[in-house]
């Protein structure tokens, strides 16, 4: 059980309420809305909460360059083994300190609700990054259907475990404990910004890219968005999420982004931009919360960031 | 099999050469592909892409040039023990190729990068140590050097023990989880090093 201490947060990373309620009316004004399923998208893409030179990385490199490593721990492995998996049916359980448990199907999970098209910075632990347009639902939305209780202070995700489809979960070398496990605390799944994506460049999600739904938590390094989610559960209690599990010195619960602190293995001050070219690695300074800290850096007011990584 | 389909020393040298250039021929048509269209042939990251594959085959050659005492040992492999600089050149040559393309492409040939990453990324002091490693033992391998440092001279060869140990270790440090390739090369540093150990020892005995 940890024991939390409140230290104070370097001013640098408290944002006026004034400037957040401006952004987060711009984010709200400007994302496109999409009608039906989210697909056939032609709606002009919104810059939102992007840099000047934030350019969009090329679908190509979205849909052929991921880490999933339940197909395979090289990035071209998704997508070259991804085509095994069966998104229909798909089923989600959903328990724990909610009114609404159970089993659902998926498509009435997000029947009524409509996906929005949201351009974000994604920044891998690995110190990559990319633009990319997610068709997304807020989190908030889906969960609420639920009616999670007072009592639910976290909500847990999983991923599927079918390893007759997921080549890597078959991996005799991988020292994952399948099956994928995050996390998230309730008010950080609440947050405007976190959606559930259930697609991107205007089309339906890939397999390799977590279909037929998965997290996108813009502030955090990519491995918190899981993919193919298959379990919801309302918590009382923080849980271990799969690479905290497998290096708690290295990944820990909130792997927010953040430039000022560093993977013991390597430095988190910079991240290279892809794609990039065979004479410039695209190196560009990371940001605080990558980019998001007028929304989000009120959730850790408080917190020591170097102890909470 | 009669002797003249043996291949001459010159043979088996040219025979090495091609073999062992191979991963770079594929490498120069994948560069190739790449220069005339961006992202094709290394994909989203060419840089890195270009730095794991050259890091990858050092650490196979530098590997397989430790492996070469032991196998004209165990297996009587005379004629491969005649070309143990050539590989063990050859495997540093793919290593300087990894140096280069980090502090050139990688590190845009800024020192203080460099240095940087020599305090702070512990994989990186590793590989800078199996690097400095295997120059002393590529500067001191002509025969002017042999004669020169005498006895020494094998005791400073030891240092591929070293060489291949830090080599695999920067591999090691630098993956999120190890898969098959890594288990495979840590298998073969383990079996080389306790065949090294055995080896001694049978020595020490028989004397």
């Amino acid at each position: 059980m940890l024991i939390r201490k409140k230290t104070d947060i370097a001013s640098s990373e408290i944002t006026s309420e004034s400037v957040y309620k401006q952004r987060r009316r711009f984010l709200g004004q400007s994302t496109a809305l999409i009608a039906g399923a989210g697909l056939g998208l032609n709606a002009p893409r919104s810059r939102a909460g992007l840099q000047e030179d934030d350019d969009i990385t090329p679908e190509r490199i979205v849909t052929q360059y991921n880490n999933f490593y339940e197909f395979g721990t090289d990035k071209s492995d998704p997508y070259a083994n991804a085509g095994a998996l069966t998104t229909d049916p798909w089923t989600v359980a959903v328990s724990g300190e909610a009114k609404k448990t159970g089993e659902f199907a998926f498509e009435d999970i997000v029947k009524g609700l409509t996906p929005e098209e949201r351009i974000y910075r994604f920044r891998c632990v690995e110190a990559w990054s990319m633009v990319v347009p997610w068709m997304g639902i807020p989190l908030k939305n889906i969960l609420q259907q639920f009616e999670p209780t007072g009592d639910a202070k976290y909500v847990v995700f999983k991923t599927l475990y079918r390893p007759e489809e997921m080549v890597g979960q078959r991996s005799f070398f991988s020292s994952i404990d399948w099956p994928y496990v995050e996390g998230l605390r309730m008010d950080e799944a609440y947050h405007p910004l976190s959606i559930m994506a259930v697609g991107l460049y205007g089309k339906e999600l890939p397999n390799q890219n977590g279909a037929p739904w998965r997290l996108m938590v813009p502030w955090k390094y990519g491995f918190k968005s899981i993919k193919s989610i298959v379990s919801i559960h309302f918590s009382k209690r923080q849980p271990v999420n799969t690479w905290q599990a497998l290096a708690a010195h290295e990944y820990g619960f909130y792997a927010n982004v953040n430039p000022a602190v560093d993977h013991p293995r390597w430095s988190q001050a910079s991240e290279r931009r892809l794609p990039s070219s065979i004479f410039d690695p695209n190196r560009r300074p990371t940001l605080p919360f990558n980019g998001y800290a007028e929304e989000v850096a009120d959730l850790y007011r408080g917190m020591d960031l170097r102890k909470f990584y | 099999m009669n002797g003249a389909s043996l291949p001459t020393a010159r043979g088996r040298k040219t025979i090495l050469w091609i073999v062992l250039s191979m991963p770079l021929l594929w490498l120069a048509a994948l560069v190739i592909q790449e220069l005339r269209q961006p992202n094709s042939g290394l994909g989203p990251e060419p840089t890195e892409a270009l730095l794991h594959y050259l890091g990858e085959w050092s650490l196979i050659l530098v590997l397989l040039a430790f492996s070469v005492s032991p196998l004209r040992r165990r297996l009587g492999w005379a004629w491969l023990g005649q070309h143990r600089r050539f590989v063990g050149l050859f495997a540093f040559a793919y290593v300087c190729l990894h140096v280069l393309v980090y502090a050139g492409l990688y590190a845009q040939f800024q020192l203080t990068e460099v240095l940087d990453d020599f305090v702070h990324r512990p994989y990186i002091t590793a590989g800078i140590g199996a690097f400095i490693a295997l120059s002393l033992m590529a500067l001191t391998s002509t025969r002017g050097w042999r004669w020169r440092l005498k006895e020494n001279w094998q005791r400073l060869h030891r240092l591929i023990y070293v060489a291949s140990f830090l080599a695999l270790v920067h591999l090691l440090w630098l993956r999120k989880d190890p898969g098959l390739a890594e288990a495979i090369y840590l298998a073969i540093f383990v079996v080389l090093m306790v065949e090294r150990m055995f080896s001694l020892w049978q020595r020490r005995r028989s004397t």
